[in-house]
């Protein structure tokens, strides 16, 4: 039963007046997982989460959800799946209670009346039940939304951004409850553009325009790409970044605070550089491991190429 | 078994729709407001002086008075002289059905008793449930006598019109005889009241989830279309009862407005009618995109309602594709069977016709809705 994914699609493309918005995307997601699904405004995350659950049809392309097809079965799969949207789409003229409890009677809950309870006090608003749930603030309808989605027990959690807009502390408890799940079996992909939420996955896929760049276990990530990073402190930042950017061997400079991080793809090259720099003593470079960030931030740059290049 | 209904579903969206209207004030307000308002100017404020009504003749006598005053009615304009009937059962049928507004009848021997000097009278039997109809073509009679006279009086009989009249005309008007516009034009309003918010009630609702985004989070559950569909339209049902009851009460009381015919084939009828036109707001939630275009396709469907039902003119007096085009709007059968039951005492096997024409309007607009529904957001 674990062998067999939670999710495996093949060539799903999905195209909105003649543009490819999602192109030929296939991934695979392990039973139990977390997987991340990460890529920049307009890439596609949504789409494609909307075809796996069997809200959007796909142009072309096939797929599996939890066992069942993705073109022909997506009644069994709604009846186990949740999906939280990325926009918040509970009735902002009901109460918290009343979402929650008619949510809960779309999925034929057993025992709903306990079961909303429990998710109220979960949530911390069992005293704000009866507030509508438009008068919410931005992060406690995410909250609540998350809420929603979860309240049958789903085997499979389909959660489009589901911390934006939430404070650091109520993103740490998500983050704890999202790996209790995972222990348990629930699978679960999750869109997102956090840093810090990419590492606790245990999968990442990344999409650009539509295409899958890369895909697999998170830490191999930027090994995969063949990325390597000095890490650069010292006075003057500014006018080294500048310089930088002009050199044949650096891919790329992101800048934290005082700190820079300069990476490239041809080791020799770029080891060069950094003992040619470094002689002056002005600035320490250090080897460091690059990161999800810096792996993300290069994507991020290649896409852009790759799809002008295909644009024209 | 993927088509399997499941109750709870349903009395789950059933439910949450009647919280969500109890809670928007302005429509539930307006839901009540409009039809009383809507009651108030067209029962006082409407008028009009239709033409080339059909008119059917009961010849009992024929000669070249008959023929003149026949001529005379023809060129008045007003009357539309389609065919004979024999017999007063028959004018009174063709009359009850709507066929005809009129029927003239030239009583036997009347030729002869005119030169007797004994003047006879000319029965116009008219349809009077719908008096804009009848109440000029009625008006204009004297004067359509006076030249009828005047031509066909010539010669040896030149001597008689010195005198009183040759013969007479009798109005009898049935079904109305006061001539009460408003007698005639509450009943037609339900129909068009309930169209009117019927239709744009269901079209908002539905579009409204889509608007608001929420119908994404109601696709992603396993509610079915079918459980979504019902669910919406039924509490909206319960408002189409609220006001034909207000409209009943307000048609007896501002109007006195009779109820003359079967409770039960009233029943029926508007409980069909209602449905026809929830399905119909339904079929225009398919279509529009916003709460903005349900609107204003609702109001668009509006117009051939009042316009070419039979609401406002009078059916048969309307060019052919006028007519078709009301053929085809649940309003023009709905008329003719609330007129036949509020006014002429019509029972349920009087108004088979009419529902079976409601019925098939039904059946076509479910059938392009479920076609048109989709599951998810493409
Ligand atoms: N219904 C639609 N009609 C036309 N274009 C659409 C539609 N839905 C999405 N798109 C386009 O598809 C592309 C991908 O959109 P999508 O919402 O999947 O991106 P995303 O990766 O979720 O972005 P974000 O991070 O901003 O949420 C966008 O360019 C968007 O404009
Ligand atoms: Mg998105």
């Amino acid at each position: 039963m674990t062998d067999a994914p939670a999710i495996t699609v093949t060539g799903l493309t999905k195209r909105y007046g003649g543009r490819a918005v999602v192109d030929h995307f296939d991934l695979q997601v392990p039973r139990g997982a977390i997987y991340g699904f990460l890529g920049p405004n307009g890439s596609g995350k949504t789409t494609t989460i909307r075809m796996m659950c069997g809200l959007l049809t796909p142009d072309a392309g096939k797929g599996s959800c939890l066992g069942f097809d993705i073109l022909t079965e997506q009644a069994r799969i709604k009846e186990r799946v949740g999906y939280m949207t990325q926009k918040f789409s509970l009735y902002e003229d009901l109460t918290i209670r009343e979402n929650l409890d008619f949510i809960a009677r779309m999925f034929g809950v057993r025992d709903r009346r306990n079961r909303v309870r429990a998710a109220l006090d979960d949530l911390g608003l069992a005293d704000r039940a009866t507030q509508y749930a438009g008068t919410l603030s931005g992060g406690w309808k995410q909250r609540l939304a998350l809420a929603a989605c979860m309240i049958h027990d789903p085997e499979l959690l389909l959660l489009d951004e589901p911390t934006a807009g939430v404070d650091p502390k109520a993103r740490r408890d998500f983050w704890d409850e999202i790996r209790k799940l995972s222990a348990r079996g629930v699978t679960v992909l999750v869109s997102t553009h956090y840093m810090d939420e990419a590492i606790q996955c245990d999968f990442i896929a990344y999409i650009a325009y539509g295409k899958k760049l890369i895909s697999g276990v998170a830490r191999e990530i930027p090994e995969m790409i063949g990325l390597y990073t000095y890490r650069v402190t010292g006075n003057d930042i500014s006018a080294l970044e500048a310089r930088l950017r002009q050199e044949e061997a650096v891919a790329q400079v992101a800048r934290f605070g005082a700190v820079l991080h300069v990476s490239g793809t041809d080791k020799a090259a770029l080891d060069a550089l950094a003992a040619r720099y470094g002689k002056d003593g002005s600035h320490r470079w250090e080897r460091k491991e690059a990161e999800l960030e810096e792996a993300f931030i290069y994507l991020m740059g290649g896409a852009a190429d790759n799809f002008a290049g295909a644009a024209s | 078994m993927r088509l399997r209904f499941s109750l709870g579903r349903f009395l789950a969206v059933l439910s949450k729709e009647f919280v969500q209207m109890r809670r928007d004030r302005v429509t539930f307000v307006m839901m009540i407001g409009v039809p009383i308002m809507q009651l108030l100017i067209f029962g006082y404020a409407i008028d009009s002086d239709p033409r080339h009504l059909p008119t059917l003749v009961e010849m009992g006598d024929e000669g070249p008075i008959t023929r003149s005053i026949l001529a005379e009615m023809e060129t008045s304009s007003y009357f539309d002289f389609q065919g004979v009937v024999t017999g007063p059962a028959a004018g009174d049928r063709v009359l009850r059905d709507g066929t005809a507004n009129f029927v003239v009848v030239i009583p036997p021997d009347f030729e002869r008793d005119i030169l007797r000097g004994l003047s006879p009278d000319i029965l116009l039997a008219a349809d009077a449930s719908d008096p804009t109809a009848v109440g000029g073509a009625a008006g204009a009679m004297t004067a359509i006598v006076n030249n009828a006279i005047a031509a066909s009086m010539t010669g040896p009989l030149a001597a008689s019109t010195a005198g009183p009249a040759p013969f007479g005309v009798v109005v009898h008007r049935a079904y109305n005889p006061e001539g009460d516009t408003s007698i005639n034009i509450v009943p037609g309003l339900l129909g068009v009241i309930l169209s009117m918010t019927m239709v744009m009630i269901t079209a908002v609702a539905i579009v409204r989830e889509r608007e608001r985004g929420t119908m994404e989070t109601l696709i992603a559950t396993p509610v079915r279309p079918l459980e979504v569909m019902t669910g919406k339209i039924a509490p909206y049902v319960l408002v189409g009862y609220v006001q034909t009851l207000v409209f009943i009460l307000a048609a007896r009381l501002l109007f006195g407005v009779p109820f003359t015919g079967s409770t039960l084939a009233f029943f029926v009828g508007f409980n069909l009618y209602i449905v026809v036109n929830l399905s119909l707001g339904f079929l225009i939630s398919t279509v529009a995109r916003s709460q903005m275009q349900a609107m204003q396709i609702s109001f668009f469907t509006l117009l051939p309602t009042i316009l070419l039902s039979g609401f406002m003119f009078p059916f048969a007096a309307m060019p052919g594709w006028a007519q078709a085009i009301g053929t085809v709007i649940p309003a023009t059968h709905f008329l003719r069977l609330i007129r036949k039951v509020m006014l002429k005492g019509a029972g349920l096997a009087d108004i088979t016709g009419n529902l079976t024409a409601i019925a098939l309007i039904l059946l076509v607009v479910v059938a392009v809705a479920i076609r048109r529904y989709r599951q998810t957001l493409d």
